[in-house]
């Protein structure tokens, strides 16, 4: 295992890159830090999407998890008064996996539009209690107190930034690390021919319930840290199926070529949504369509396949 | 009593402008193969034409009868200009792609369709009321209702004739069958599968616009118009049987009658009731419950 | 291993709704076996190797494998007690290399699964897809994606990582099926020396009569789902009832054992 660790660029770029973000975060003013909180804990359910997307299956109802995520946070914040940061992430990812472990047993059977369909009616079954229960919030959701780590609550945002850094490093490492395994593996091989994964001998049906389980927490995740992050959750901008949409774009966006493909996708998402909204309040639904349809035309494998066709020009070139 | 009646008045009005809306989106899948998040647009585009055409007449002082030309106009444009324009430009190189990714690539149209609507028609709100006025209300279960509905039933009614008729009576209707059948074969055999894709698309096109252009005056339309219809329509279409017309009479039917009940009864549930269902029979009958028969590929 | 036989069958039936696709199927078959099996086209072979690999469960009946009842398992259990199946169609990793694949393959087969946790690319792992590949000749081809290789290339991976769980049992679904004349025989020689030195029990379809001749030990002949002939094929292909309902008269090959003069049987060819 250490083999892999050592030896893998990625995770050691990843650890780098994430150790410089965190640093020269100290010294970014507020609206970046928060754009980068954002796009980094979006990022997280990107990364499972990705590894749904490498198995041949796209999601469109990861909103459900990102939801559980965002509400669990929110509900233990407000009935148990939980404001540690590492409780309300083991409630939230706790949550989110014991519930795709549930609906995985059901989703695993099926691919393609109906694997799409199906997890988007389950999340649109909890956008549609959500909205109408007002115990939940209703639409109008409810805020969320402040984040403390292990007894200390900080003034600034920054620690909640490098939480957030570090489990965005930790679960990329984690899932590179799972990609190079054999499981990993199976990941493309069950996207190139089930059958014969079969007939080797692996069951098809739970490497992908297990796949289904690993993305929902690391959705589960993502909302939670989301939750902490915004200070608040409600239906509209957690569950609904537009959301759902969302990370499909960035998935898409960013490309299935590597685990901080996600990340970076995440980030631009956010910094996109930032300035478009600036500039022309109005077209920013009509920048992400078009983006999708072009990355979709054009750049099929995604901002990755490009950033790689660059970075080899340049090695070649060197 | 009185509440039954009213149930089943609303649950039959949603049911009607759910058919119409939905009725688009499965025959746009059973020929086309494609499942079509932009149909949530073609609703709205439809509601939006409708309503500034109304208004704008209004404006003129023409009579309000007008306004029921404005909106079978309406939808017969968005349809023609829209429908075309997607097909021909986007779509029609997208055929032989993974349907899933082509599901992701209509979600993009949606997005932009979505905001192109703000640029022409701008963000405030219109009430194009007039149609419905004009046609008076009547008592019927209790309350009054507006007779502007039960035209709409009439409506639902129209169109599913219309499309029985339409595909087992005529000869583009036997065209259709065969390319639904298999492509492959009736490209073999000479038809024109590349105008009859675009024709099915239009048409799709039109009857969703007619949807949201035959709703317009029942309501303020305004920006997000489509939203919450499109997964709607997919919980109807799903049920039914992707593909299937009656299918997507009965899926609108449970789903406006399932919706009225929980109005009336447990509001709470009005929303997850109908994706529940949709779920259920996701679970237990892929395919929906009309499913049209498919041939053995192996 | 037992003195049970590798492959029993008794009494096997299969119907879908009606039509009768298998009708008491009785074959036994020894260790070390090498078995074609023949008929035209809907008779009932791939059914049969379909039912005997978990694919299809069977209406009634039994299969037994060294004494073990394997009746309507599933593939992948099959696999695991050790009946394996190549495809007519070869079933491979299109995106990945002929090495990926193996190392694939062996990583699936080897501890029940549990060198799924670590890396592939391990050093005895490479070595041992090495080794298959160079049993099957096609280790110029280890760096090339599955998609660009040729059928007959496709066909021999295809085989290859049906054999990487060391079956005991393994069944040919039509091995020379798509590929072209000059690569059939090449094939066969290599596929066939491969199993023999392992021991393997092989049965396999086949509708090339020149090859069934040359490399089976014995010959099941089906007809609309049953067994019509099972004897040594010098003996079948001569039998009356296979000439009439698999060669065909015009294409049965002369007594003589070198059938390399004589017309192509075309009759069973699709």
């Amino acid at each position: 295992m250490l083999q892999i660790l050592r030896s893998d660029k990625t995770i050691r770029w990843t650890l780098v890159g994430f150790f410089v973000l965190a640093i020269a975060g100290n010294f970014m003013p507020a609206w970046v830090q928060n754009n980068l909180m954002f796009g980094l804990a979006r990022g997280l359910a990107v990364l499972g999407l990705m590894v749904l997307w490498r198995t041949g299956l796209i999601s469109f109802g990861h909103a459900l998890y990102f939801g559980i995520g965002a509400y669990a946070v929110a509900l233990v914040d407000k009935h148990l008064g939980v404001s540690d940061i590492f409780l309300r992430l083991a409630f939230a990812m706790g949550a989110a996996a014991m519930v795709g472990f549930a609906l995985g047993f059901i989703l695993r059977k099926y691919r393609s539009i109906f694997f799409a369909m199906l997890s988007l009616a389950f999340s649109m079954v909890l956008y549609g209690i959500l909205v109408k229960v007002e115990a939940l919030g209703s639409t109008d959701g409810f805020s969320v107190s402040a984040t403390s780590i292990l007894g200390w609550t900080p003034e600034s945002k920054y620690t909640l930034f490098c939480a957030i850094i570090v489990a965005c490093a930790a679960a990329a490492c984690m899932v590179q690390y799972y990609l190079k395994t054999g499981l990993g593996a199976l990941t493309t091989a069950i996207r190139d021919n089930e059958l014969r994964v079969e007939y080797l001998g692996y069951s098809v049906s739970k490497a992908i319930h297990f796949k289904y389980i690993i993305s929902a927490g690391l959705a589960g995740a993502s909302g939670a840290m989301m939750a902490m992050a915004l200070g608040q959750v409600d239906p509209d901008s957690m569950v609904n199926w537009t959301v759902s949409g969302e990370l499909v774009f960035i998935t898409v966006m960013a490309g299935p070529g590597s685990v901080i493909a996600p990340f970076i996708g995440g980030v631009v998402f956010e910094f996109l949504r930032t300035y478009a909204f600036e500039l022309a309040p109005h077209a920013w639904q009509l920048i992400v369509g078009g983006t999708l349809l072009a990355i979709i035309f054009f750049l099929p494998m995604g901002l990755w396949s490009l950033l790689e066709r660059i970075w080899v020009r340049k090695g070649s070139s060197s | 009593m009185q509440l039954l009646i009213t149930i089943l008045l609303d649950g039959l009005t949603y049911a009607s402008y759910l058919f119409i809306v939905s009725v688009g989106l499965t025959i746009v899948f059973g020929v086309l193969k494609i499942l079509n998040v932009a149909h949530g647009a073609f609703y709205a585009w439809g509601a939006y034409a409708a309503a500034y055409a109304i208004t704008y007449a209004a404006d003129m002082e023409y009579s309000d009868w007008i306004g029921f030309v404005c909106i079978f106009l309406a939808a017969a444009l968005v349809g023609l200009v829209l429908g075309m324009i997607i097909e021909r430009v986007i779509l029609r190189h997208m055929y032989a792609q993974d349907e899933v990714l082509i599901a992701l690539a209509t979600f993009g149209i949606f997005l932009i369709l979505e905001d192109v609507i703000l640029l022409v028609f701008g963000v405030n709100p219109y009430f194009a009321y007039q149609p419905m006025a004009l046609l008076g209300r009547v008592p019927m279960g209790g309350i009054s209702r507006d007779v502007y509905s039960f035209t709409l039933m009439a409506l639902a009614c129209v169109v599913a004739f219309s499309c029985w008729w339409g595909l087992t009576k005529t000869k583009w209707g036997k065209l259709i069958s065969v390319v639904i059948y298999d492509r492959e074969i009736s490209q073999a055999m000479g038809i024109n599968v590349s105008m009859v894709y675009l024709i099915v698309f239009v048409i799709g096109a039109g009857l969703g616009a007619l949807g949201g252009a035959y709703v317009a005056p029942t309501l303020s339309v305004a920006p997000g118009f489509g939203i919450d219809v499109i997964v709607l329509s997919f919980a109807v279409v799903v049920i039914g049987g992707m593909g299937s017309i009656p299918g997507a009479l009965i899926g609108a039917l449970m789903v406006g009658i399932l919706r009225a009940v929980a109005v009336h009864k447990m509001p709470e549930l009005e929303l997850f009731v109908v994706f529940a269902v949709m779920a259920t029979v996701l679970i237990i009958r892929p395919e929906g419950l009309f499913a049209p028969a498919k041939a053995r590929t192996i | 291993m037992n003195g049970a036989p590798a492959l029993k069958v008794t009494d096997l039936c299969k119907s879908f709704s009606g039509i009768t696709a298998a009708n008491n199927i009785n074959v036994e078959a020894t260790d070390g076996d090498i078995i074609g099996i023949i008929g035209a086209n809907g008779a009932g072979k791939t059914v049969f190797v379909n039912m005997i690999t978990g694919y299809l469960k069977p209406t009634s009946g039994k299969i037994e494998h060294h004494g073990k009842d394997i009746t309507g398992i599933e593939p992948r259990d099959a696999t695991h007690v050790g009946v394996c199946r190549s495809f007519q169609v070869s079933q491979v990793f299109m995106t990945m290399t002929v090495r990926e694949n193996l190392l694939i393959a062996l990583a699936i087969a080897k501890d029940e699964g549990k060198a799924m946790l670590s890396s592939p690319r391990s050093p005895d792992l490479l070595a041992e897809a090495d080794r298959m590949m160079a049993a099957y000749k096609i280790e110029d081809h280890a760096d090339a994606v599955a998609s660009t290789l040729s059928q007959g290339v496709r066909k021999l991976l295809d085989i290859a990582m049906a054999v990487v769980a060391n079956p005991k049992v393994l069944l040919l679904d039509e091995p020379t099926s798509g590929v072209s004349v000059e690569e059939k025989f090449a094939i066969m020689d290599i596929v066939i020396a491969a199993l023999k030195e392992k021991g393997v029990t092989v049965l396999f379809v086949e509708h090339d009569m020149e090859i069934v001749e040359r490399y089976v030990d014995r010959v099941l002949a089906f007809y609309q789902g049953e067994v019509i002939c099972d004897a040594p094929p010098a003996e079948a292909l001569v039998d009356p009832k296979v000439i009439e309902y698999v060669i065909g008269h015009d294409h049965a090959p002369n007594p003589t054992p070198a059938v390399n003069g004589g017309e192509k049987p075309e009759t069973a060819n699709a």
